[in-house]
């Protein structure tokens, strides 16, 4: 019987596109490995405790003492200010879409403007924010930063969910019905706490967009040496303070930018995994 | 008859086509009512029209009555989640809620107001567990996850969930399908032991159970009911040439 491989043309396909893959897949795995050892081993040396426990002092960026304080503490403000903000517009968003517009006109319309949202370039964001806060009369402040940055998640964060709650079993949906729930009890006490996990997967996507983004603050949040104490107060940010080190002309001062860099790149790894705990610990219940 | 649902000139239609076509009928109060017939003919829309999940899908259009106790459950002033509260379903597959196996019966019972308390909430609990022969073996894990019990365990947590907010008519659509021979065997016995206080209708394709739990039968073809009548009637003496065509296994 003829069971013996002859290579035919579908075989050499499928053996190629293997092939190509992989090789997709190493380039992405050897660009974030390239990254994290770029940011490890030029930033690790400079990463001393001054650097996180200290605002700068004068001449910092000379090269002389101080560190970047002002700047985490302004980015996990900003950041998690601005994602609060947009968990607090952009669940109840996700949920009516899911809930009440389905697939119908308006819903496609929504989802289309978010996607449409979420293209534009953050700098426009910023640009918006700040002419905005001109017109009201507010300055650069962590409030001005922490609103822009809750615009600029919302979108990603909005879709991410609706995509997570399509997933929702309708089976589900109508067991709760069955026992006489409304729409609204089934969406706030059965669906979000069964696609818990996805739904904190999509904020942390949205989280991971806003501390990272350098354009939409710069203006809106403005920058400082100081730690914010009021929401009024204007706000450093990690992005911008890479940028700003980075175009020093001190090599020594570049250096403390991969530094910041490497703070950036472990809260954001903490951030992760601390929310990948809380995510399995709260669908223990999850049908599965 | 002593009825408990009637149905008035019900028709339903998904898009274009006719599920049903002008189904009248009664449904005895206290009994099981069995409604068999092949696959697509309409038992289990039947079905859904007596809760009203039939316009869950948004292509449905329904017209006619759908009476309980004389109430027209399609009626303008009539509250969905009080009718959903007084006519349970078990579905073909157990749903248990995401919560643990407390909280499934709980949970309703807290949704309607209906106990105070971690006592009355404790009680209510351990009596419908019980009620669905399901208390013995989860006592001690009240509060695991109910995906942790097996499928059998969950059609009866299910069944417990449905019962813990007093409906007075339990709908059954093929509720044993997805479970094994002794679980099935299980439902059925408690389903038996249950139509002293409800109304129980079931869906089935399967004769032999039909013939084990009915005590009315309505037997379905092609959206129309051919045939209703007392088990004994239908199973023994049927009038409709299709009703004995299906009793003898042609289709």
């Amino acid at each position: 019987m003829g069971l013996k491989k002859h290579w035919q043309r579908r075989h050499v396909v499928e053996a190629i596109f293997k092939y190509v893959m992989l090789i997709s897949f190493v380039l992405v795995l050897a660009c974030l490995g390239y990254i994290l050892w770029t940011v490890f081993s030029k930033g690790l040396p400079s990463l001393t405790w001054a650097m996180i426990s200290q605002t700068p002092k004068g001449g910092y960026y000379l090269g002389k003492e101080g560190g970047i304080l002002n700047a985490i503490l302004g980015s996990l403000y900003l950041a998690m200010g601005g994602t609060l903000l947009a968990v607090l517009i952009g669940l109840p968003i996700a949920l009516y879409l899911q809930t009440y517009l389905r697939k119908s006109h308006w819903g496609k319309f929504i989802r289309i403007s978010l996607d449409i949202l979420w293209g534009i370039p953050s700098i426009v964001y910023g640009a918006f924010g700040f002419s905005v806060m001109l017109a009201v009369g507010m300055r650069s402040s962590l409030l001005g930063g922490i609103i822009v940055l809750a615009l600029l998640e919302l979108p990603i964060m909005v879709r991410a969910m609706d995509e997570v709650l399509q997933q929702m079993p309708k089976d589900l949906e109508h067991a709760a019905l069955a026992i006489g729930a409304t729409k609204l009890e089934v969406a706030l006490k059965i669906v979000v706490r069964q696609m818990m996990s996805g739904i904190i997967s999509a904020i942390l996507l949205a989280f991971g967009r806003g501390i990272g983004d350098a354009a939409s603050v710069l203006f809106t949040a403005g920058y400082t040496d100081r730690v914010p104490t009021s929401l009024t107060n204007p706000a450093a940010s990690l992005p911008l303070a890479i940028f700003f080190q980075l175009s020093t002309p001190f090599p020594e001062v570049q250096q403390r930018a991969y530094a910041s860099a490497l703070v950036l790149t472990i809260i954001v790894l903490a951030v992760s995994l601390g929310s990948r705990w809380l995510s399995v610990r709260l669908s223990k219940y999850s049908i599965k | 008859m002593n009825s408990h649902i009637q149905v008035k000139n019900l028709n339903v239609f998904y898009g274009k086509s006719q599920a049903l076509k002008n189904i009248n009928l009664e449904i005895p109060r206290n009994q099981i009512t069995v409604i068999m017939g092949p696959s697509g003919c309409g038992k289990t829309t039947l079905l859904k029209s007596f809760n009203r999940f039939i316009e869950l899908d948004e292509m449905t259009r329904i017209s006619g009555q759908v009476k309980v106790d004389e109430q027209d459950i399609y009626a303008r002033d009539i509250d969905v989640t009080e009718v959903r509260k007084t006519i349970g379903l078990l579905s073909q597959r157990p749903y248990p809620l995401p919560m643990s196996i407390y909280e499934n019966v709980a949970h309703g019972l807290r949704m309607h107001r209906m106990k105070k308390g971690k006592n009355e909430f404790d009680q209510a609990v351990q009596h419908y567990l019980q009620v669905a022969g399901l208390w013995d073996e989860v006592k001690d894990r009240l509060h695991e996850p109910a995906t942790s019990l097996s499928i059998g365990q969950q059609q009866r947590l299910c069944l417990a969930r449905g019962l813990a907010i007093e409906p007075e008519i339990i709908l059954g659509d093929e509720p044993t399908s997805a479970l094994d021979p002794i679980s099935s065997q299980h439902i059925e016995k408690i389903l038996m032991s249950l139509k002293k206080d409800y109304t129980i209708v079931v869906v089935t394709h399967i004769l032999r159970q039909a013939k084990r739990l009915a005590d009315y039968v309505i037997f379905m073809y092609l959206g129309e009911v051919v045939e209703a009548g007392t088990a004994q009637q239908i199973f023994e003496d049927p009038q409709m040439e299709r009703t004995k065509g299906y009793l003898s296994g042609q289709f």
